[in-house]
């Protein structure tokens, strides 16, 4: 079955906390060369027929992401092998 | 005068804002998150707490509910309407303010009286208070920390619309250390601190939270007087 995928990030001028606060903690698992992380949300949606693209869309557009702070990308998951559209 | 306090599920401070209104002197009605209808209330509060359980983000399925749906009708046409807490972050997402609130930088929870400054006393929950005044009430949040591009910021200092900002210490790392705004009419205000709970020498830290509720009472007050008697809806 074919799920939409959305993916959902904080826009790169707003600080991420949750993001710095796992950079600062890779130092003591010994790496040491990660400069920056940045923490997002990754959202499956299941139509009950085919993915409807343009109604994920919306979706995403109105609730799964907050247009003020947030990007959105999104694209259809065919089982294992991901597709971007 | 009738000031309606909604409850969502999740909504903590729904009962304490409620008390808050009536020791003001208002008669307050209980609004139920699935109920579109306002039952005639001359204001509405939206509590803090934790709507739908915070999932997705703060406030973004609670901006979805009926009664949300009237509330962002009637704040359009000037119902006066004070988020508090989980309150602003709807507000926020409902569009009816602008900006986000996101996660404290420091990613504590924090919970302690704050000291806050009262920028604008233009708006119907504010006017009781005198510009530049200084008060204490308590913050309590995980994500209180206000962000918005620099153009909305300084849009918002130009147009007088910061209703008050954190002093002796930023507990949350909002921008310009924001604590309350208002929309351009004066009659919503998001609010990050609690001032339901600086209401009663027992139990707060002052009784400076009464100031929002008494203001709300003096602006209904006023706008009955100068205009014709009706309903917001």
């Amino acid at each position: 079955m074919a799920r939409v995928v959305v993916d959902v990030m904080l826009k790169p001028e707003i600080l991420d906390p949750q993001g710095q606060a796992v950079a600062n903690a890779l130092p003591r698992l010994g790496v040491t060369d990660v400069s920056s992380v940045r923490i997002g949300r990754r959202i499956e949606i299941e139509f009950a027929g085919a993915p409807d693209l343009d109604r994920a869309r919306e979706i995403a557009d109105k609730l799964l992401a907050n247009p003020v702070i947030e990007d959105f990308t999104i694209h259809v998951h065919e089982d294992a092998s991901a597709e971007v559209v | 005068m009738r000031i309606g306090v909604v409850t969502f599920p999740g909504s903590l401070d729904d009962g304490d804002a409620a008390r808050a209104a009536r020791i003001a002197g208002a008669d307050v009605v209980r609004l139920w998150h699935g109920d579109p209808d306002l039952h005639g209330v001359d204001a509405v509060v939206l509590p803090g707490g934790f709507s739908y359980g915070d999932a997705l983000r703060c406030g973004a399925i609670a901006r979805f509910a009926p009664v949300m749906e009237t509330i962002v009708d009637a704040a359009r046409g000037g119902l006066p309407v004070l988020g508090i807490c989980n309150g602003f972050q709807i507000l926020c997402e409902a569009h009816l303010l602008p900006g986000a609130l996101t996660r404290n930088q420091h990613l504590h929870f924090r919970n302690r009286d704050q000291f806050l400054r009262v920028e604008s006393t233009d708006t119907a929950w504010t006017n009781n208070f005198t510009g530049g005044q200084e008060i204490l009430i308590p913050v309590k949040n995980g994500e209180g920390c206000f962000v918005a591009d620099e153009r909305t910021l300084d849009q918002l200092e130009a147009e007088g619309r910061v209703v008050a900002r954190y002093i002796r210490g930023n507990p949350n790392g909002s921008q310009r250390d924001i604590a309350a705004i208002t929309n351009e009419a004066g009659n919503v205000v998001g609010i990050m601190p609690h001032p339901e709970h600086a209401v009663e020498q027992l139990t707060g830290p002052s009784l400076d939270g009464l100031g929002f509720f008494t203001s709300v009472l003096r602006a209904l007050a006023g706008s009955t007087a100068g205009a014709q008697a009706g309903g917001h809806q």
